[in-house]
């Protein structure tokens, strides 16, 4: 039996994951040079957000209840990485860049305490609704219906925010403020407002993703964010920090590499013993190293080298 | 450059907030009445937030009971024995802070705990050096007591101080390897860990066992137990085709594994030790149905010597289950109030001076028939105790298989 197809299922769905969380940090870093630490526990509130729906109306049909779960989750993720903004990383908008830095990993540890210490129960992993049925059956691959909705999610995200960076005004005062704030500025653009606009887009897709961490894993937890956070951070890195492409790319490449050295790293002689799920977070970072030795830029990063 | 020396430096700084999770500990010890009696500490350390928290605060409330009912009981005559309980998240760091904090108290005369056995080796040698006594009702790890050498048959005693109410590893790896093979009929196991003392020590004792009665470990693998996504292990389990999953480790990553791997098409029961025997292990995993676990001791609920200690728990109203470790908690820390009160009856009924050194010295003739059966301990500080029970999931609970006092082989 080959089990190439299904590694590669499972490297996409956990890569789309990645990537939909790496765009929050993206955005906000190619407009402000700020890395949001803070983001993994904006994704771990969207996954609670969506699961207080579910203990809301705990008899209702999952179906029904999804989309209302994950306006409640982009809702949640959104009010929370808009208020980050606003009263965190704003004040300290001059300030040197280790400032508001430290101030995001600490407003981190903030959320993370706080679901723990007042979300009802949340001192251990909560489970998740998920949808029932056989696993569908493509190209070789069993891939699940509860991990569906991440790989529909994903590039629908991804073609909506291109179009939306690219065609509408918003869009390009974004694009104006990542390039040159002062500038963007003096031509009329509100770069307040576009800041905000960042978290928030980086925060509705980070709830999404989170709505399909549930589905896919059946379970939520108060520490959820702590890796999916730092892989995706990872994933930014990879694609290019700063650009959205390039974020999603980084995720699937990370996702990817994990799965297949979980498969196959075993495999190669003289690599037993570094083979295995134990050591794909290790295979993952030497990819990252690797690529950013070769360009240090990031798959598809440009912009980054030439600022600073 | 300044960018990229920026991300290098933001990297090792989430390295670094990455580890410190935030320290907090929960003290809270029943009220105090003081009168004319000596106040006598024991403490508790047990991971009451977090993962394993359902575990963690059966563990504390056991104890809690214990010492509640000996106080109503009166059972050492001028004696009030208190309760204080810490928090350790499982963390082997914070456990050590809070074995530096019980030996601080000089009230404090045993300590129950902790659940984990990677834990329990950071605080052993500080109660070691401060002459404290340690009773674990949950600690399998088999070295903890024996050393490295047990494996090869040359087993020593580690620390003075350390008991355990809980059997060892390695009885209980073998006892799963024994019921697989011949009860369950499984020749084909798929093995796989989370690195940690507990689990891998029980993976190894579990394959020396199974391969030795014939049975084939088609593959094996390791895992980070702060893993969720198992799916690129799970779709390895499926190409070796094995009968079953052995997996040495505890709940919070055990149950989405056997989930995915029943999501994936794999049609096979996991098993795991007393890590996975928790009710929250069915909670986190939407098909745990026929997968099975071992645990110490018999199920409580089959014991007379353990009907009391259920109606008192019930009695008590605590909000959490006793969990897997109720019993083994409550017999912990009655093994310490019973050599309290040894060492009280051998002075004239008053708590002598150095209690810890004549508590650690009546521990040795503790014998009492308690929640689990008959408590005592051997040479090694190990539970004389070797009853197993293996259980399995049958419509959404643990229900006890196949119980038996497993003889250690040497």
């Amino acid at each position: 039996m080959n089990e190439l197809p299904q590694q590669l299922a499972n490297g996409l769905i956990l890569g789309a994951m990645y990537g939909l969380i790496a765009v929050g940090y993206t955005m906000v870093y190619g407009i402000v040079q700020l890395i949001n630490f803070a983001h993994g526990e904006i994704f771990m509130i969207g996954g609670f957000g969506a699961l207080t729906i579910h203990l809301w109306f705990p008899d209702a049909p999952l179906l029904a209840l999804i989309p209302l779960m994950i306006v409640f989750a982009v809702i949640c993720s959104v009010a929370v990485g808009a208020a980050a903004e606003r009263f965190a990383y704003r004040p300290l908008r001059g300030a040197p860049r280790l400032a508001p830095l430290i101030t995001a990993i600490g407003l981190s540890l903030v959320l993370q305490q706080a679901i723990w210490k007042w979300y009802p129960d949340a001192t251990k992993d909560q489970p998740f609704p998920q949808f029932e049925g056989d696993p569908l059956s493509f190209l070789g691959a069993d891939i699940k219906v509860n991990s569906l909705f991440i790989l529909i999610a994903a590039p629908i995200c991804m073609i909506a925010l291109g179009y939306f960076v690219n065609k509408t005004r918003a869009g390009r005062g974004m694009q104006a403020t990542a390039q040159d704030p002062d500038t963007a500025k003096l031509m009329g653009v509100n770069t307040d407002r576009i800041i905000v606009m960042a978290f928030a887009i980086g925060a509705a897709f980070a709830a999404i993703a989170a709505v399909g961490y549930g589905l896919h894993q059946g379970q939520v937890g108060y520490l959820m964010g702590l890796i999916m956070g730092l892989k995706a951070f990872t994933a930014a890195v990879l694609g290019g920090i700063g650009n959205i492409y390039g974020a999603m790319l980084g995720g699937i490449v990370l996702g990817l590499a994990e799965a297949l050295a979980t498969g196959y790293m075993a495999d190669v002689p003289g690599m037993d013993l570094f083979g295995g799920g134990a050591w794909k977070d290790v295979w993952a970072f030497v990819l990252l190293i690797v690529v950013l030795l070769v360009r240090p830029q990031g798959l598809l990063g440009e912009r980054v080298a030439d600022r600073a | 450059m300044r960018n990229r020396s920026l991300l290098i430096l933001t990297s090792v700084l989430t390295t670094g907030a990455l580890t410190l999770t935030a320290c907090g500990s929960r003290d809270d010890g029943n009220g105090d009445k003081g009168g004319d009696k000596t106040t006598v500490v024991i403490g508790v350390d047990s991971p009451t937030s977090g993962d394993l928290s359902a575990l963690g605060l059966g563990i504390k409330n056991s104890a809690d009971l214990a010492a509640k009912t000996a106080n109503k009981e009166e059972y050492v005559k001028g004696i009030e024995f208190k309760i204080e309980a810490l928090d350790d998240q499982a963390q082997p760091n914070i456990g050590q802070q809070n074995a530096a904090k019980f030996i601080g108290n000089k009230d404090v005369v045993g300590v129950v705990g902790p659940l984990n056995s990677s834990v329990s080796q950071s605080m052993q040698k500080p109660f070691n050096d401060a002459g404290l006594t340690q009773v674990s009702p949950a600690n399998t790890g088999t070295e903890l007591t024996q050393g490295d050498g047990w494996k090869t048959g040359d087993s020593k005693r580690q620390f003075k101080t350390f008991f355990r109410t809980a059997t060892t590893d390695e009885i209980q790896g073998a006892f799963a390897a024994n019921y697989l093979y011949n009860t369950a009929k499984i020749k084909s196991v798929f093995l796989i860990d989370d690195q940690k003392t507990y689990g891998a020590g029980l993976a190894a004792s579990f394959k020396d066992t199974f391969t030795k009665l014939g049975g084939k470990i088609v593959g094996s693998d390791h895992v980070n137990p702060e893993d969720r996504d198992f799916n690129a292990v799970v779709t390895q389990v499926k190409k070796t085709g094995a009968d079953a999953v052995y997996y040495g480790g505890e709940y919070p990553a055990a149950g989405p594994l056997s989930q995915q791997l029943k999501d994936a098409g794999n049609k096979i029961p996991l098993m795991g030790g007393d890590g996975i025997y928790s009710g929250d292990f069915i909670k986190l995993n939407k098909k745990a149905e026929g997968d099975l676990a071992t645990s110490v001791g018999k199920p409580v609920e089959q014991l007379d010597s353990a009907k009391k200690f259920i109606a008192d728990y019930k009695a008590a109203g605590y909000k959490d289950a006793y969990e897997a470790y109720g019993g083994s908690t409550y017999d912990a820390t009655w093994s310490i109030i019973e050599a309290v009160k040894i060492a009280v009856e051998g002075n004239d009924g008053k708590l002598p001076e150095d209690a810890r050194a004549k508590v650690l010295e009546a521990m040795a003739k503790v014998k009492f028939t308690g929640v689990t059966g008959d408590v005592s301990f051997d040479e090694f500080g190990d539970t004389t105790n070797t009853m197993m029970t293996a259980y399995q999931v049958e419509k959404g609970a643990w229900a006890p298989k196949f119980s038996e006092a497993v003889k250690p082989q040497s």
